[in-house]
């Protein structure tokens, strides 16, 4: 079901007329508003007047992550902050948080967004949507929340924290229909259903949405087939508002940007040079309706490419592939994300030294789990079990304490680890 | 209906408007809302053709006007009611509204402009009491009247009011918006440009907030009514005036 036509099947004369209006009024917000956009576009010598046609955009400088977190808490704001009806902010697990303001309007057209994606998927005013997102500073659970509501679905606020087997209770006892969690909840659910000896016939489930971390086809296959449902792909950022950048659609090929709010670019992650539709590279936002917290050619740090066909669902917009990697090594761990320079961050800490390690990422039961190998270098050796022991227990405590997973520490000898072709060794191997 | 792509426009080394792309579908009122010296006026201006653009372009149902003469844009089918009514006050209310069909007269026949005048009559009964009265005698919602009365004389596409609110009473601006919206709903297709936002806001689908030049808010009519920082940093004063 397309749930604004007007907008996602705009022809795509009109849209560019659209964008360009909205890019040039939010340059010049921004320009007046935000001085890091004031001192970046003067220092750069750009001319926001100048700015034609969404191309002229490549002028533009990037913002990054580093950007934000330094603006923290309210500088990159464009609007006074009577006018922000709600803070979120990002974890901060890599540093210092960010946080993300949203005016009235904002979260609008955020409820908007979502409903779409919702749309998309094929939720109508008739279904029980189970949201097992949080609803905190994290964007996941009042975004889609708001999206849902904006159908007129029947909402359950179930929220991730908690017991599973609760969780599903709910599910059964409610008879929800859809489910929104991230894959590997949704995973976790299905090894709790087999414990509790309930089959997923006995549910109501119809389609579920996941996202908030990358995930892959052969996941999509095993949700689908343990759940018994329709599994369908949604994609947001929390710097974006949360989820609703963009969605699946029946089709299942791609996901369906929403074009009239965000303009997106696929760029290079070495040399910044933007890349031509089709080819995979780190995927670059800006938001052109957004008053709180605009951002211009936004770093996602998210791997993708643009499929620029028609799409037979009907919807004009372009698709974007699954974000399946990041260009920062990221992985998500359980609904955590986790780089592997923090990783590395605690071995220092912990050893004194920088000794090789490796990430090894599993799926056992629908839980992941985290592998964590370190080469054992000269230097670290003792013949005491009792000192190795403490510290391969010290190592996994700082994981647990920094990263906020569980780790299994094990100690290998030199080049026994998995290497690339080139002989690196690589920081992370994901067999989920 | 109309489309304008990165608009830049002055007086001689005035540069007034700075890049303002914009559009107006058939059918709706779009407002242009904004303080004095915004560039609101020499925005419509530009578009009618009175003022010559020095950069960018301008589409009227997929004609490039940018650079038409006045009276080629109006024959076209772009009518512009001009800021402070510009009504002939020597003239009759009958004459000006003739008047008002100058671009097309080797094709409007006097049989049917009798008919054409009967259906501006009908719209603004006023007109018709005062039908032979001077233009300069009318009080000035009348002749704020006339004068959009005089635009549809043109029979005009799109019809471009610059500040019809100026210098009406509250209660006469009333009056006049809702004859706009008449007119909307009657199939025309409006650009509005006021400096009374709420007014034109209350009546329009869509806005522009325009601030020196440059367009920095668009929206439909409700969200930029949401917008309190609108009201208080853009239009604080636009209300208040």
């Amino acid at each position: 079901m397309i749930y604004n036509a007007k907008y996602e099947r705009m022809p795509c004369e009109e849209l560019m007329q659209l964008q360009i209006e909205r890019l040039q009024s939010t340059l010049n917000r921004v320009y007046r508003n935000v001085a890091f956009y004031k001192d970046s576009f003067d220092e750069n010598k750009i001319d926001i007047g100048k700015i034609r046609s969404i191309g002229d955009m490549r002028q533009l400088p990037f913002t990054t992550k580093e950007d934000l977190r330094k603006s923290y808490p309210y500088n990159m704001f464009a609007v006074p902050l009577r006018d922000i009806v709600r803070i979120h902010s990002t974890t901060g697990r890599t540093g210092k948080p960010i946080a993300i303001g949203y005016t009235r309007n904002d979260i609008l057209h955020w409820s908007e967004l979502v409903a779409r994606v919702l749309a998309g998927a094929g939720v109508t005013d008739n279904d029980f949507v189970q949201i097992a997102f949080d609803y905190n500073m994290f964007t996941g659970g009042f975004g889609l929340h708001y999206g849902a509501e904006k159908i007129g679905a029947s909402v359950i606020p179930s929220s991730q924290s908690g017991n599973v087997q609760r969780q599903i209770l709910i599910m059964k006892d409610y008879k929800t229909t859809v489910l929104l969690s991230t894959p590997s909840y949704a995973l976790r659910i299905a090894g709790n259903l087999k414990e509790m000896g309930i089959h997923p016939d006995e549910l109501n489930l119809k389609s579920g949405l996941f996202g908030a971390e990358p995930w892959d086809e052969a996941t999509r296959d095993r949700i689908e087939e343990r759940l018994h449902l329709s599994a369908f792909n949604m994609y947001g950022v929390n710097e974006m508002m949360g989820p609703g950048v963009s969605g699946e659609c029946s089709e299942k090929n791609g996901l369906h940007i929403n074009e009239d709010h965000y303009i997106v670019e696929i760029i290079d992650p070495l040399s910044w040079e933007p890349l031509p539709h089709g080819v995979e590279g780190e995927l670059v936002i800006t938001t052109i309706t957004r008053e709180g917290f605009p951002l211009i050619r936004y770093r996602t740090g998210d791997l993708s490419s643009i499929i620029d066909e028609a799409c037979p669902c009907g919807r004009t917009t372009l698709r974007m592939h699954r974000v399946a990697a990041r260009s920062d090594d990221m992985v998500v761990i359980n609904g955590m994300n986790v780089f592997p320079a923090q990783v590395g961050d605690v071995l220092k800490k912990t050893t004194g030294i920088n000794p090789r390690f490796q990430i090894i990422i599993d799926d056992v039961e629908g839980e992941d789990v985290l592998e964590l190998q370190v080469e054992v270098l000269e230097n670290m050796f003792d013949d005491e079990i009792k000192k190795l022991m403490d510290l391969k227990y010290g190592i996994a405590a700082g994981i647990e304490r920094e990263l906020g997973v569980s780790a299994k520490v094990i100690f290998v000898e030199q080049m026994t680890m998995f290497r690339t072709s080139e002989g690196k060794v690589k920081k992370v191997i994901d067999k989920r | 209906m109309l489309k304008i792509r990165n608009l830049h426009s002055g007086y001689g080394n005035l540069r007034v408007l700075k890049g303002v792309s914009l559009h107006v579908n058939a059918g709706e009122i779009v407002t242009i809302i904004g303080g004095n010296g915004s560039g609101k006026s020499t925005l419509l201006r530009t578009a009618a053709g009175i003022v010559a653009a020095q950069e960018g372009e301008i589409l009227f149902n997929g004609k490039d006007i940018s650079y038409a003469a006045p009276e080629k844009i109006v024959g076209a089918g772009c009518s512009l009611v001009p800021e402070g009514r510009m009504i002939f006050d020597t003239m009759t209310v009958r004459e000006n509204l003739v008047l008002g069909a100058y671009a097309r007269i080797r094709s409007a026949r006097l049989k049917d402009m009798e008919a054409e005048l009967a259906v501006i009559y009908s719209m603004f009964s006023r007109l018709r009491e005062r039908e032979h009265q001077l233009g300069g005698t009318l009080s000035g919602g009348e002749q704020q009247m006339l004068a959009i009365g005089r635009a549809l004389m043109a029979q005009p596409k799109l019809i471009m009011l610059d500040e019809p609110s100026m210098g009406l009473a509250p209660i006469i601006v009333k009056n006049i918006f809702e004859e706009i919206r008449k007119l909307r709903d009657a199939g025309n297709t409006i650009l509005l440009v006021e400096q009374n936002a709420r007014a034109a806001l209350r009546i329009a689908d869509r806005g522009y907030v325009i601030e020196t030049g440059q367009i920095v808010m668009e929206g439909t009519s409700e969200e930029l009514l949401n917008n309190t920082t609108c009201s208080g940093r853009i239009w604080g004063k636009i209300i208040r005036a």
